[in-house]
């Protein structure tokens, strides 16, 4: 089944162009009543009613196919259907931070996400960090500079910075406070992550050096 | 112990930085196995009923659900203190806070199984709702427990060591203030997942996010009624802990049971609502704190009283209860000294051990009076700190054995670090700095149940392929407990940390550790390690002294080799040492064990410890007098941590400490909202989600410098003492200190909100009244105290009762 199809069928409304917007979805989620099969989830009615989804997006640089039930959240998929628990949860309602990842390189919190959205897009997770076997400067430097204590957090937070970069190559101290502001880290007290951050500008600014 | 050291001390990353930024670590809610069932439970929605009737039948027959659980599947009580196991898996016939389980559904997933919970009635009949200290306090027909009598008290306790009023009535002043601490929570970022099954022969597998794998072994034990031999606890890497997973919980029986009964893997994550309820956070504490102080400001004598909310149940609360008495001797010399504890249950969230374990509380109440002490006196409260510190190598009054204290450099580190001389009476109004100093304790020298075991073990593995792997049950709750592990094995072992592979926290792998909790593993675990690593080193030496024909003591282990010292290019790497070892004595393994050593004191088995870190803190404040908002501006911290044995590790410790104290201080609290009694007898928390329970953001951190004071400590490994959960003790009230610095108002609550101090600005204005707290300290029938003759009276440590009975010339045995 493809986008429009199971997005009529947890009764939401493609705009005039058949097109789904984003903002749709958003509207979709927020100003809609769950639907009944949404609401009732019981077994039987909700496995029994609901047909699933197949959609495509890109997963850290492949593309991959998966098939669930139009109510499952990005979160959902991720972790549950694609098997990458790097992803994590800590609330699962979007207050905390700890399951974001990137969107066509834009911070998402993917339990607030439906996995529907994500169709054709293309999707970053903390198993996409690294190429390869190379740790992204933000990585080592979180490793490095006491930036990670259990690490629960440590994904959400390291995407988010990684898009940070992305967009500005030397954020001053207060931007990279504003930008990691939405994830709550109970471990180290923000500071050592600021500075791993300010570390990893520092070595992706640096020439490269000759052994 | 005086080789030098090429690991210990130095700044490194830690051995398992690499998974925690791959997001690879796996966490208990990241293990998924075939044919998983999912598990939710009904909770109550009354904060206190009696149960009449569970009817589960059409949960039962619904679609997808496999077992549907309730209390009379699960009899046997537990609880972590022995004296008061009180909880059961599921309620049976009582529910006494919003969020008790009373059922559990287990079915092919989540959502079926919460489908399933609205089919379970439950027919409950109301009882009188147990708000309040006061509450607690007065006569009762329906105690919440029915163990501890027709009383809603748990515990009460009085200690005297020396004659305390005595020594403060003939003081030349007198201060006696009441002060409130506010209760609040854990808020790890990993919500609570447990996933159980049966491995191929039959026996329970758990993986839980838990402190405390061992003692969750022995729960689980009792109360399935199984051989502790066909249990098996794996505790993965827990997403934050700080206090809020180290006793069993309910869910970890129920997912059990219900692998036993499904012979299927079972599975719950609790919600972050879920995790609001299971709590077993800071006591919200009352406490009268009288001291008496001579002209110069020195303590003659100190009586304090703390009263404690304890929820709902047990928990730790009996020790809660003791900690926040136990350690107020460590800083200052405190000649006489008497403490009067008492917990109550109410009908909420159950509270137990956060970080610092009692004790801030009461340290909150002494740092602040000790403050007023010095405005009063016109002392400098830094002065007056200085002129009463405890001396190293002393006892107590209460018989804690301080080995080293490095507090006097804390103190004057962090007094030059701000500038305290200069800067403190210049700042304008509405700036201020504050001082407050703490002490703690690097693990508890008796474990929660008696026994003579040793409290942590490891074991060694090293073979011809020159890897050596580390066994422990400690668990790392990112804490560092595998990097301590790893960088003291290497240490001896003369290799790098990441070349030890460690295999921690799992009952059926690893030796026995009490668990992640009271700052014990760094100390306790670090011994362990250190013996294990150190008889591995006696098994290489002796194979390479003969090969190398030289004398033990010439042998260097360093840099992954092993080495003539006096001539370093002779020697042998350090895997062709393993190889020749195991060639000369068979198969290489080694183990080491630690018990902490008896202590002094007799009379209790909370407080002592092997030994104390001592911390130091000043902070700057901001106060707008119009609005009453607070800002912190900069905190100067030190800690005598005796021996950093990795600093950026123990930095982080440190300023994670400084972060939740600030949360304390400023915003959080576990707080309750009830309607009129006649109308509802609902008693709910405000804020059982992460938005609406404030916690500090990046942009809520202000400048924190952080001093690494290293006192080595003989009873640590290389001397290191705890650095987990004492640096968050004095962050409070040097807040507190600094408010009053900045506007002249005290405010004797936590947590210190605008309009705390707003209404106090208010009442100075009116009518001089510069304070906002709580007035009174509720009535509470003490007994009569327990008298324990100070070591200076000739004391030996036990309660008088006893001397009576066996007696020795040098007490007073009164």
């Amino acid at each position: 089944m493809k986008l429009e199809k199971c997005l009529r069928s947890a009764e939401t409304r493609p705009d005039a162009s058949g097109k789904n917007t984003p903002g749709d979805h958003d509207r979709a989620v927020i100003e809609d009543d769950p639907p009944d099969a949404l609401r009732s989830s019981c077994y039987g009615r909700a496995h029994g009613q609901m047909e699933k989804c197949i959609i495509t997006f890109e997963v850290n640089g492949e593309r991959s196919e998966v098939s669930f039930l139009p109510h499952r959240t990005l979160l959902e998929v991720i972790r549950e259907d694609l098997g990458l628990t790097g992803t994590k949860h800590g609330c699962e309602v979007g207050e905390c931070g700890a399951c974001t990842i990137l969107v066509d390189g834009v911070p998402i919190l993917s339990c607030l996400a439906l996995a529907v959205e994500a169709e054709g897009k293309s999707l970053t997770t903390i198993e996409g960090l690294a190429s390869g076997p190379r740790l992204d400067p933000l990585q080592s430097c979180f490793a490095e500079f006491g930036a990670t204590q259990c690490g629960y957090c440590t994904p959400g937070i390291l995407l988010v910075a990684k898009s940070l970069l992305a967009r500005t190559a030397r954020p001053t101290r207060a931007e990279i406070s504003d930008a990691l502001s939405g994830n709550l880290c109970r471990c180290t007290g923000y500071l050592q992550i600021v500075e791993a951050v300010e570390a990893a500008i520092e070595r992706m600014n640096r020439p490269l050096e000759r052994p | 112990m005086s080789r030098p050291l090429n690991i210990i001390g130095k700044p490194r990353p830690r051995v398992d930085g690499r998974a925690r930024v791959t997001g690879q670590t796996r966490f208990a809610g990241d293990i998924s196995l075939p044919r998983t069932l999912h598990c939710r439970l009904l909770r109550s929605h009354l904060p206190h009923a009696k149960i009449r009737r569970i009817d589960v039948s059409r949960a039962r027959s619904s679609n997808g659900v496999h077992c549907v659980l309730t209390g009379a599947d699960m009899p046997i009580a537990y609880g972590i203190i022995p004296i008061s196991e009180d909880e059961h898996a599921l309620c049976i016939d009582r529910v006494r806070y919003i969020g008790d389980p009373v059922a559990a559904v287990v079915a092919v997933d989540e959502e079926t199984a919460s489908a399933a919970l609205d089919l379970i009635d439950v027919d409950y009949e109301p009882l009188r709702t147990i708000a309040t200290l006061e509450d607690a306090l007065a006569p009762v027909e329906q105690p919440i427990h029915d163990y501890v009598g027709k009383t809603n008290i748990q515990r009460m306790m009085s200690w005297e060591f020396g004659d305390a009023n005595a020594a403060i009535d003939r003081s030349q002043h007198v201060f006696d203030d009441v002060f409130f601490y506010g209760g609040n929570t854990h808020l790890a970022l990993e919500q609570h997942a447990s996933l159980a099954t049966l491995d191929p022969e039959g026996r329970l597998v758990i993986y839980s996010s838990t402190q405390t794998p061992h003692y969750l072994h022995r729960g689980l034990a009792r109360v399935l009624g199984l051989p502790a031999s066909r249990i098996r606890v794996i505790a993965p890497p827990n997403g934050g802990g700080f206090g809020g997973k180290s006793e069993p919980f309910n869910h970890e029986f129920i997912v059990c049971k219900a692998a036993l009964l499904t012979g299927r893997p079972v599975r719950i994550c609790l919600s972050r609502e879920e995790v609001f309820y299971c709590h077993r956070g800071r006591h919200p504490v009352s406490m009268r704190l009288r001291t008496g102080v001579d002209e110069q400001g020195n303590i003659t004598g100190m009586h304090l009283q703390t009263l404690l909310d304890g929820g709902a149940y047990g928990s730790y609360g009996a020790v809660s209860t003791i900690y926040t008495g136990a350690l107020q001797t460590l800083t200052y010399k405190i000649p006489a000294y008497r403490w009067d504890g008492c917990r109550v249950f109410t009908n909420k969230a159950p509270c137990g051990p956060k970080r610092g374990h009692g004790t801030p509380q009461s340290r909150f109440a002494q740092e602040v009076q000790l403050d007023k002490i010095a405005c009063r006196l016109g002392i400098d409260p830094a002065e007056l700190r200085l002129r009463q510190l405890v001396d190293p190598d002393t006892l107590t009054a209460n018989f804690l054995e301080i080995g080293t204290t490095g507090l006097r450099d804390c103190i004057d580190r962090v007094i030059v670090g701000s500038g305290w001389h200069g800067r403190r009476k210049q700042l304008p109004f509405g700036r201020g700095l504050g001082l407050a100093t703490s002490g703690y304790l690097s693990g508890a020298a008796t474990a929660t149940y008696p026994n003579d075991l040793p409290f942590t073990g490891v074991q060694l593995k090293l073979d011809r392929s020159g890897g050596v792997t580390a066994f422990c049950g400690a668990t790392e709750i990112g804490q560092g407990s595998d990097d301590v592990l790893a960088s003291v094995v290497a240490e001896v072992l003369g290799i790098e940390p990441d070349a030890v592979k460690l295999v921690t926290g799992d009952t059926d792998l690893t030796p026995v550790d009490l668990g992640s909790y009271s700052s014990r593993v760094s100390l306790m675990m670090g011994h362990a390690a250190l013996q294990a690593a150190e008889r591995a080193r006696e098994y290489l030496a002796s194979s390479l002294t003969r090969r190398l024909g030289i004398p033990v003591t010439r042998l260097v282990f360093a840099g992954g080799r092993v080495f003539d010292s006096e001539d370093p290019d002779r020697g042998f790497s350090f895997e062709e040492a393993v190889t020749f070892a195991e060639a000369d004595h068979g198969t290489l393994g080694t183990v080491g064990s630690y018990t902490p050593p008896d202590p002094k004191a007799k009379y209790t088995g909370v407080g002592p410890s092997p030994a104390f870190s001592f911390t130091a803190c000043v902070v700057e404040v901001d106060v707008d007098p119009e609005t009453g908002w607070l800002t912190v501006l900069k905190v100067w911290i030190a800690h005598d941590l005796g021996r950093a044995l990795n600093p950026t590790l123990a930095r982080g410790q440190i300023e994670g400490s400084v972060y939740m104290g600030l949360g304390e201080v400023l915003m959080e609290e576990t707080a309750y909202r009830r309607l009129p009694p006649r109308r509802s007898p609902a008693l709910v928390q405000k804020a059982p989600s992460m938005l609406d329970y404030k916690s500090p953001t990046f942009l809520d951190m202000p400048e924190i410098v952080t001093y690494l004071v290293e006192h080595p400590d003989k009873n640590g490994p290389f001397g290191a003492k705890e650095v987990g959960q004492g640096p968050l003790l004095p962050v409070m009230p040097a807040v507190a200190n600094a408010v009053y610095a900045a506007v002249g108002v005290r405010i004797d609550e936590i947590p210190i909100t605008p309009e705390k101090i707003l209404k106090a600005l208010e009442t100075k204005r009116r009518n001089g009244v510069d304070r906002y707290g709580p007035a009174t300290f509720p009535v509470v029938p003490w007994a009569a105290a327990r008298r324990i003759p100070t070591p200076a009276e000739g004391g030996d440590g036990n309660a008088a009762v006893r001397l009576r009975r066996r007696p020795s010339p040098t007490s007073e045995g009164r």
